[in-house]
């Protein structure tokens, strides 16, 4: 029952940036390059999923236990530290470079484009790295 | 390019909130993808059955958008093999050092007013920006 419902969230979240163009990397781009030809498409997908997510997650919340696990598992850390910041800072540059952030570019890889493919390789050896 | 109309991209945007509402709602989980992504790699959490399945789920959600519209969604990559070898390594280095990325940090947690996510999406959107301007407008 948790595979099925971890299935249709994975399926929503990614019908959700395909539909938002989110997928796209020249719309992401567009998006942050506030000197040029500004694309804002981001800001209404963002905006979308933060009033969604802020309200439902309200309603959530208020529960004593989610439906299929024991608990909810929040982040308790509170520091605004170096590694959070700079951290912070390494992946907008990546995101910037690309046009990709980890969300994207696993939902665009069935399209089987090699940039895609060898930009999630290097971001798991990025992501197994941080971990180690 | 696949350009989406303002309704689209806030209808896009309603169902990655509804993603992530799901998740909480049945799992209690934050739907973070680079921290879903990063605990598939081995070592393995012990927990990890769900996140494969999401991670399914994500990778078939963009070919049922294609269907429905009669398009592809899915643009082709907007760099060089080399650059997005760099792009991809700074993205999974900084996402697992800053502990999140677009959607754990700038969905979820900025909904939760996580004063960690507010902050993170301010430096990851500064410096996204900043590269742009610098490989567009200054050396581009």
């Amino acid at each position: 029952m948790d595979s099925l419902l971890a299935l249709a969230a994975g399926l929503l979240f990614g019908a959700g940036l395909a539909l938002g163009g989110m997928t796209d990397p020249s719309v992401v781009l567009g998006f942050l390059d506030v000197a040029g030809a500004w694309n804002p498409t981001l800001v209404f997908v963002m905006g979308g999923a933060l009033a969604v997510t802020f309200i439902g997650y309200r309603l959530v919340l208020r529960r004593a236990r989610p439906l299929l696990a024991a608990r909810f598992a929040l982040p308790t850390t509170s520091a605004l530290d170096a590694r959070l910041l700079g951290g912070a800072a390494l992946f907008g540059a990546g995101w910037g470079l690309a046009g990709y952030c980890p969300g994207p570019a696993i939902a665009a890889l069935p399209a089987a484009h090699a940039g895609t493919a060898v930009f999630v390789l290097a971001m798991l050896a990025g992501l197994a790295l941080a971990r180690r | 390019m696949f350009s989406p109309t303002w309704l689209q991209a806030l209808l896009g945007g309603a169902f990655i909130g509804g993603a992530a509402v799901l998740l909480m709602l049945g799992l209690g989980r934050i739907a973070g993808i680079s921290g879903i992504v990063a605990n598939l790699l081995p070592p393995v959490a012990p927990d990890s059955r769900w996140r494969a399945f999401f991670v399914a789920g994500l990778l078939a959600g963009p070919a049922l958008v294609g269907l429905v519209l009669g398009r592809d969604p899915v643009g082709v990559p907007a760099a060089g093999l080399p650059v997005l070898i760099v792009a991809g390594l700074l993205v999974g280095l900084g996402t697992g050092l800053g502990s999140g990325c677009t959607s754990g940090h700038g969905v979820c947690g900025i909904a939760r007013l996580s004063p960690r996510s507010i902050a993170a999406t301010c430096v990851f959107m500064l410096a996204g920006g900043m590269v742009v301007f610098i490989t567009r407008h200054v050396v581009g």
